[in-house]
């Protein structure tokens, strides 16, 4: 209820874990941008992508909403403002 | 639109309490050839740039902004816990009597951020130009602020944001490639 | 850092006031050389491609603060 989501070390190694997946999705998805074609950087790309919603969905169920407006979903009271933010961390 | 999503793109770590430095990353949070820039140059390009490369200006416009927020991450980690005399002593201290320890959009010579930092020519080559410029200026920007620390924590983040810059330079590079290629794919149909 | 490392000699005036430095460098990141990036190129593991800041060896470029350099 204090609004403060507790950070545990599993918090920083979660976040890495999603860090690291995402970071390759950006990657890819640039290279892709500029290589439309490229079937194996697609297949790749959206099998991150799929990982990647795991990933954010065993963090959100422990650490909170990472995303705002629908994408993500909030226990009761309301968790979108509880701290800490990224830059906080 | 736009969602924000509650992580930064790289984990910030600063290892040493030297306000200093962060007088120095305010140049890439609101000079020239910072992130600010970066992100508004793209995303306002998109409007008037060929179809083929308006996602590529539209994705990195958007990674640009992660790259503003691992910025101002940096920055406020060195700046929080400063006293006045730190502050004073960073070389911040005209910076805290207008801002006290909000950060603002200037460059690191105090330089409020200003549209004429940036352009859009409307002209696709002339434009892809710019933004490689940018991408090259902004590497040469890292290394000099990388060279001013010994901060290897912070160092890390730096590299990390000196070697994006490589590779959106690398990719406006290809889109010039794929607008000179148009002609030949014409002939096609 | 050596093969995308450039030296040159910049020219030492007789009357210039500071101990010359005789060699300056820069730096030609490997996008210079492949402009356009081709399929299929060896990548990083994940957790090492977010740490050097790419997914692709080939471009990645290292760096190293010159900060305790000119204090050796």
């Amino acid at each position: 209820m204090d609004g403060n989501t507790t950070v545990d070390q599993e918090y920083y190694r979660m976040m890495e874990e999603l860090q690291q997946l995402d970071f390759a999705l950006v990657e890819l998805t640039l290279y892709l941008d500029t290589h439309p074609d490229d079937m194996q950087a697609l297949q790749q790309f959206n099998q991150l992508s799929q990982q990647r919603q795991q990933a954010a969905y065993r963090f959100e169920c422990r650490y909170g909403p990472l995303m705002q407006f629908g994408h993500s979903y909030s226990r009761y009271p309301w968790q979108w403002m509880d701290t800490p933010w990224p830059w906080q961390v | 639109m736009w969602i924000y999503e509650k992580k930064l793109q790289y984990p910030v770590r600063v290892s040493k309490c030297d306000p200093r430095v962060a007088k120095y990353l305010i140049e890439q949070y609101g000079g020239a050839d910072g992130e600010l820039s970066a992100a508004l140059r793209y995303l306002n390009q998109r409007y008037s740039i060929p179809d083929k490369v308006v996602g590529l200006l539209n994705d990195i416009g958007t990674e640009e902004f992660a790259h503003l927020e691992m910025i101002a991450t940096m920055i406020y980690k060195l700046t929080k816990d400063a006293t006045v005399d730190q502050m004073e002593a960073a070389g911040l201290g005209a910076h805290y009597t207008i801002h006290d320890k909000a950060l603002y959009y200037t460059n690191a010579e105090g330089v409020p951020w200003t549209a004429a930092f940036i352009q859009a020519k409307g002209d696709p080559i002339a434009d892809l130009y710019e933004d490689i410029a940018a991408e090259e200026k902004a590497r040469a920007t890292y290394q000099w602020i990388i060279d001013q620390t010994d901060d290897v924590d912070l160092q890390d983040a730096l590299k990390f944001l000196r070697e994006r810059e490589v590779i959106h330079s690398l990719r406006f590079r290809e889109a010039v490639e794929i607008l000179k290629a148009e002609r030949e794919q014409k002939k096609v149909f | 850092m050596n093969n995308q490392l450039r030296e040159w000699h910049p020219y030492v005036g007789p009357f210039d006031p500071c101990p010359p430095m005789r060699v300056k460098t820069y730096i030609v990141p490997p996008n210079l050389f492949a402009p356009f990036q081709p399929a299929n190129l060896q990548q990083y593991s994940l957790p090492e491609a977010l740490r050097l800041g790419t997914l692709w060896p080939a471009y990645y470029s290292p760096y190293e603060s010159r900060m305790l350099e000119g204090r050796s």
